[in-house]
């Protein structure tokens, strides 16, 4: 993206629309991720002392707002052939990606987390089969099935298949927020 | 007993015109200009700001021609480039083309016709906003980076919520909604002033050819945009909301796009291409001193091309797969356009014959139409012709013919009809050395710049592509292809300074400075806000020529309040007297409602529940039923 | 003209390492309809073209003489019969030319060609599979499509996300591969070469890099390839690239590549079995080069950006060792 378009960004910052230009960032090179500290899963949803939880992973924001690469997640959940498992999110022989229970915690990096290492009962590792980056945007497409990130990064369905319906208007209970802006207390 | 105070032989003359003056001028200032009805005035708006979008749209080409200057350049990454060619074809196709011929139909219809107001003028100042705010989505979008950019006629799915993620394709599938509501309302306006307002003895056998072809073309336009304001309605729904339409996984079709799409956008470049030839054919006649020959044959000309136009827009769709039997009825429905295109080449060719040029700058403009868009017809011709389109389908060569065909047909006689009728808008005249100058640089870089584009596309150059190989034979084309932009540049900047050179002078045109014979050359040089001071009567084809001293007029029509006459519709016998629409604001706030509405409805669909209601009120403020000036008798 | 435009087209293939693409070189039998078609027409429109210029240039020239206006008016009124007729019956033969055309071209070709190839459009690839029906044997390449001259070929179009198009200027008309449908063509090659191809309908950020590659050879060449594509993979032959055969079957690139042979089964991307022996990379973005094997395999994203092969971020020994492994694949 040349330097003159950020700049005219920048300038209309004031509007409502500075929104859209992260939303529509189409960031197809991006710079590697690491792959490690990436932590492992939480034990506990509780927090020593009843402090507020860690907040999120800085570059959730990156992905979860950003419609390319929730499309981009779209379309390796197809390739990969996650629905093997987990179907359109309804679950199969792996749970249900749809819903508000998240075995191995449901914030962007915590998915992220459960791709790259992998989870007992069947849940393969990709570390080294997917690019971290690859795995960002899944993520992002799967807090996406159960409609937590915002309307308008997503679209109403996918060119195949319709299993569910679709994501734009799903009802939407922010459970685990994922951004920075977002923090809320996580639900029991 | 009546104190209604009417034009006739009691009142006339500066009296008459200083008091119909103030019936029918505006507020002056801001509250004037954002309530006025007044039709040129809104008509100039749009000329101006359609000719800012042609503007803007050149610019996006001559940067895709500075990048296919050179091969693999690295000058426009490829999103950006992709960006660029859809907002040029999209800007061009609906923001300016027809846009501007609506426009000038919107100024010069009332006055030709010779009726002081087109029909529905609330609706004609709404329409403008509605075109305005639905480019300014487009265009703030494109300077955000997140213009459309999956080509102008965004097929599916490559546009569907999958392969076009974000807002772009919603931005652009709304500014279609936004243009056609526009663009119908402007349709009918012009269909009821043409068929209601016209002079008495101006029956529909006596109309100028230009009247004709603005009719024919409001009732393509009333027709075919529906098309595709409903296919972009689905393709919002099918992004937004999750149907299927276009989801061949789910029994919808990606090629119900295609069809919903070419059966509004093929007649749409013969809605461009009417008014154009109306506008050749007004120029012929002046400028040869002559009818036009064949007045018969040129008015069913038009009907046909706007009938058979309905007919052939499987053309476009020959590399689909469709039976090969449907094909052919689509070769033969589209060669036959062409009989009524050549027919109109014959008699305007022959008026020139039978009459005697003047060689000024809009029948130099009405002499380069001929060359250049009779070569974009026959390279039209062969791309009707299944075995031939399939190879040439989505090349250059179909870029060299719509620019042949467009730029031809439609650009080189609205810049011969600008100058023409720029006394009549402005009071000025134009320069006819740098019109010389300009249509030079113009005609001439047009033919260096899309000649070679017939053989870049037939050494196998496909469309839509941000860069190409070095090696195949290509570079020297796409270059002279890029220096003759240049020049096409050089010629429109010496048009725009033209005009901007003209309007700093002071107004003193004539009412008639070309001799024409139509009713609009009839009255001052710009018009006074009431066209004419009593209702002109036509007596013939051409009722400024068979005038000998005095143009012959009716009177009778109110002078303190505004009316017009209404004619019926054939033979424009006087029948009711109407009264017209005064100035006011409903028109731009239901505007500014609707376009909240249409535009929150990208975001979130609870924006068409809660826009509802401040569009509710604007247009039930604007409908409410005003009460009639004064009683009245019976109408005699 | 349709020669001197051949010549042209010849002239810059030589110069290119890839064929032509150019539509006046009739090495296909719809190709060399075209061209006669093409002639045709050009004379037709090009005749009528030139009624006009000159009707034209001589109503600007000749003045008209006052006392003959009648006369005039009438020649005139015979003169639009006469073009009107002219017109009518240039655009019916025209007409006729391209249903007899189109008519040959179906009758010359017969109804079940022996040869069948399937061609799936990806963004922005082409997936190529021939299928041996009598066997069963399956060979899988990507971008490129090698035909044996003067045998029938059909291939099937398919679509895995967006409308693509068929088209090899050279060999003939293109055809659409749209999603949910199953459009085929058949084409009859005329005579060997090398060809080029591209996608002709926009489908995306890099529709301007979906080229394929056609070569058009002798039946026994076309034999002997089949033969040498239906062999697995080659096997590393040095130790660097025993190191990249490592690296590309435990990390990324099998996730979504086919090397038969190997383990690596992915079936998101191009095939590689073979890829070495191809002309060019990334569906014509690069040619064929250990430079470009490079250059694409450390940075796809920065070649084709947004194309689907991620930038993984290899160092620079795995690098080498990767396209070591590569380049072996012929």
């Amino acid at each position: 993206m040349s330097s003159r378009s950020r700049t005219s960004c920048v300038l209309l910052a004031v509007l409502a629309l500075l929104a859209g230009c992260d939303r529509e960032e189409r960031r197809s090179r991006g710079t590697p991720l690491a792959e490690a500290a990436l932590g492992g899963p939480p034990e506990s949803i509780l927090q020593p002392g009843g402090a507020v939880p860690p907040p999120p992973d800085a570059r959730a924001a990156d992905f979860e707002e950003n419609a390319y690469a929730v499309s981009r997640g779209q379309q390796l959940f197809q390739q990969m052939n996650c629905s093997g498992c987990h179907a359109h999110g309804g679950g199969g022989m792996g749970p249900p990606l749809m819903d508000d229970q998240w075995r191995y915690g449901g914030r962007m990096e915590q998915i992220v987390a459960s791709i790259d290492q992998g989870r007992p009962n069947g849940m393969p590792s990709w570390r080294g089969k997917l690019t971290p980056q690859q795995m960002w945007q899944l993520a992002a497409y799967v807090r996406s099935l159960s409609a937590q990130p915002r309307e308008d990064v997503l679209s109403g369905r996918s060119d195949s298949e319709s299993a569910t319906e679709p994501p734009t208007l799903r009802s939407r209970e922010r459970v685990i927020p994922s951004s920075p802006a977002g923090v809320q207390g996580t639900t029991p | 007993m009546s104190e209604i105070a009417r034009d006739g032989e009691t009142l006339k003359g500066a009296e008459l015109e200083e008091r119909l003056a103030r019936t029918w001028s505006r507020a002056p200032g801001l509250w004037g200009w954002i309530t006025t009805v007044d039709h040129k005035e809104i008509g100039r708006r749009y000329i101006w700001t359609a000719m800012t979008f042609m503007v803007l749209g050149g610019i996006l080409a001559a940067v895709m021609r500075a990048q296919l200057a050179r091969p693999e350049s690295g000058l426009i990454s490829a999103d950006r480039y992709n960006q660029i060619f859809t907002m040029h074809g999209t800007t061009m196709m609906f923001l300016f083309a027809v846009p501007v011929m609506e426009a000038i139909a919107i100024y010069i219809i009332p006055l030709m016709v010779g009726t002081r107001n087109i029909a529905f003028p609330r609706l004609n100042a709404f329409s403008y906003w509605t075109y305005l705010f639905g480019a300014l989505l487009l265009w703030v979008g494109f300077i955000l980076n997140i213009g459309p950019d999956a080509g102008w006629f965004m097929y599916t799915p490559l546009s569907g919520p999958q392969f076009s993620p974000g807002k772009r394709t919603d931005i652009w599938a709304q500014m279609i909604t936004f243009t056609e509501v526009a663009g119908i309302a402007v349709a009918v306006e012009l269909t009821a002033t043409i068929l209601k307002f016209r002079a008495p003895g101006m029956s529909l056998g006596k109309m100028p050819l230009f009247v004709w072809a603005i009719l024919i073309t409001s009732i393509m336009i009333i027709l075919s945009l529906p098309s595709v304001a409903l296919a972009s309605a689905m393709l919002l729904s099918d992004r937004l909301i999750g149907t299927q339409f276009f989801n061949a996984f789910e029994h919808g079709d990606a090629l119900l796009w295609q069809h919903l799409f070419w059966f509004f956008a093929h007649p749409e470049v013969y809605i461009i291409f009417l008014p154009a030839t109306g506008f050749v054919s007004q120029i012929v006649e002046t400028f040869t001193g002559r009818r036009v020959f064949a007045y018969p044959a040129m008015v069913l000309a038009l009907v046909a091309t706007g009938f058979l136009s309905f007919g052939v827009w499987v053309h476009h769709m020959f590399a689909t797969g469709l039976p090969r039997l449907g094909y052919d009825f689509y070769t033969a429905s589209s060669m036959a356009v062409a009989i009524p295109a050549a027919i109109q080449i014959f008699c305007w060719i022959a008026t020139i014959w039978l009459g005697r040029p003047r060689f000024t700058v809009p029948f130099l403009y009405v002499i380069a139409f001929i060359v250049t868009f009779v070569i974009g017809g026959l390279s039209g011709v062969m791309v009707a012709s299944v075995p031939m389109d399939l190879e040439l389908h989505d090349t250059y060569f179909v870029v060299a013919h719509f620019h042949y065909v467009l730029i031809g047909g439609a650009v080189f006689p609205l810049l011969g009809a600008i100058t023409y009728w720029f006394p009549k808008f402005s009071g000025r005249m134009l320069s006819e050395g740098l019109g010389k100058a300009a249509f030079w640089l113009v005609v001439v870089g047009f033919n260096v710049t899309f000649f070679p584009m017939h053989l870049t596309g037939m050494l196998g150059m496909p469309r839509r592509v941000y860069t190409y190989p070095a090696d195949m034979g290509w570079n020297g084309l796409n270059l002279l292809s890029s220096l003759g932009a240049v020049v096409i540049w050089l010629g429109g900047l010496i048009f725009i300074a033209n005009v901007f050179l003209a309007l700093r002078r002071p107004r003193g045109a004539a009412a008639n400075p070309w001799g024409g014979s139509s009713l609009e050359w009839a009255t001052d040089s710009p018009p006074p806000p009431y066209n004419f001071a009593h209702q002109p009567i036509a007596t013939g084809h051409t009722p400024l020529w068979d005038v000998t001293d005095v143009l012959p007029v009716m009177t009778g029509l109110r002078v303190d309040d505004r009316e017009q006459l209404i004619t019926t519709a054939i033979e424009a016998v006087p029948d009711i007297r109407y009264p017209s629409p005064e100035p006011t604001p409903w028109p731009l706030l239901s505007a500014i409602a609707l376009a909240a509405l249409f535009i929150g409805s990208i975001f979130t669909p609870w924006a068409v529940v809660i826009g509802a209601v401040p569009l509710a009120v604007g247009f039930i403020a604007w409908f409410w039923p005003k009460s009639p000036p004064s009683k009245e008798p019976v109408i005699e | 003209m349709t020669r001197g435009l051949r010549g042209l087209g010849l002239t810059f293939a030589l110069a290119g390492c890839h064929g032509t693409q150019s539509m006046t070189e009739g090495a296909g039998l719809q190709g060399v309809q075209f061209s006669n078609l093409f002639t045709l027409f050009s004379a037709v429109t090009g005749f009528f073209y030139l009624l006009v210029i000159v009707g034209l240039i001589g109503g600007l020239i000749l003045r008209p003489r006052e006392d003959r206006t009648a006369e005039g008016e009438k020649a005139a009124g015979v003169g639009f019969m006469t073009w009107l007729g002219g017109v009518l019956l240039g655009l019916t033969a025209l007409t006729v030319a391209s249903y007899v055309a189109d008519r040959n071209v179906a009758a010359a070709t017969p109804a079940h060609p022996t040869l069948e190839v399937q061609v799936t459009g990806n963004q922005w690839w082409w997936d190529v599979t021939y299928r041996n029906a009598d066997t069963g044997q399956e060979l899988r390449t990507a971008n490129e499509l090698h035909l044996p001259v003067g045998v029938p070929v059909r291939l099937t179009l398919k679509s895995n996300d967006v409308i693509h198009s068929f088209w090899v200027p050279a060999l003939g008309g293109k055809q659409d591969l749209i999603p949910g449908r199953t459009n085929m063509l058949t084409l009859l090659p005329t005579q060997t070469g090398i060809y080029r191809g591209q996608c002709a309908e926009f489908c995306g950020a890099q529709h301007a890099h979906m080229a394929i590659d056609v070569t058009i050879e002798p039946r026994d060449a076309f034999r002997r390839w089949w033969a040498a594509g239906l062999a697995p993979a080659v096997p590393p032959a040095n130790p660097l690239a025993k190191a990249g055969y490592q690296f590309v079957m435990t990390r990324q690139c099998a996730s979504c590549h086919t090397i038969s042979g190997t383990p690596a089964s992915g079936r998101v991307g191009p095939d590689l079995t073979h890829l070495a022996s191809r002309r060019s990379i990334g569906a014509g973005t690069f040619p064929m080069t250990r430079g470009h094997l490079f250059a694409w395999v450390a940075d796809p994203q920065g070649a084709k950006r947004g194309n689907q092969m991620p930038y993984v971020g290899l160092d620079a020994d795995q690098l080498r060792a990767v396209v070591a492994y590569l380049e072996g694949l012929k």
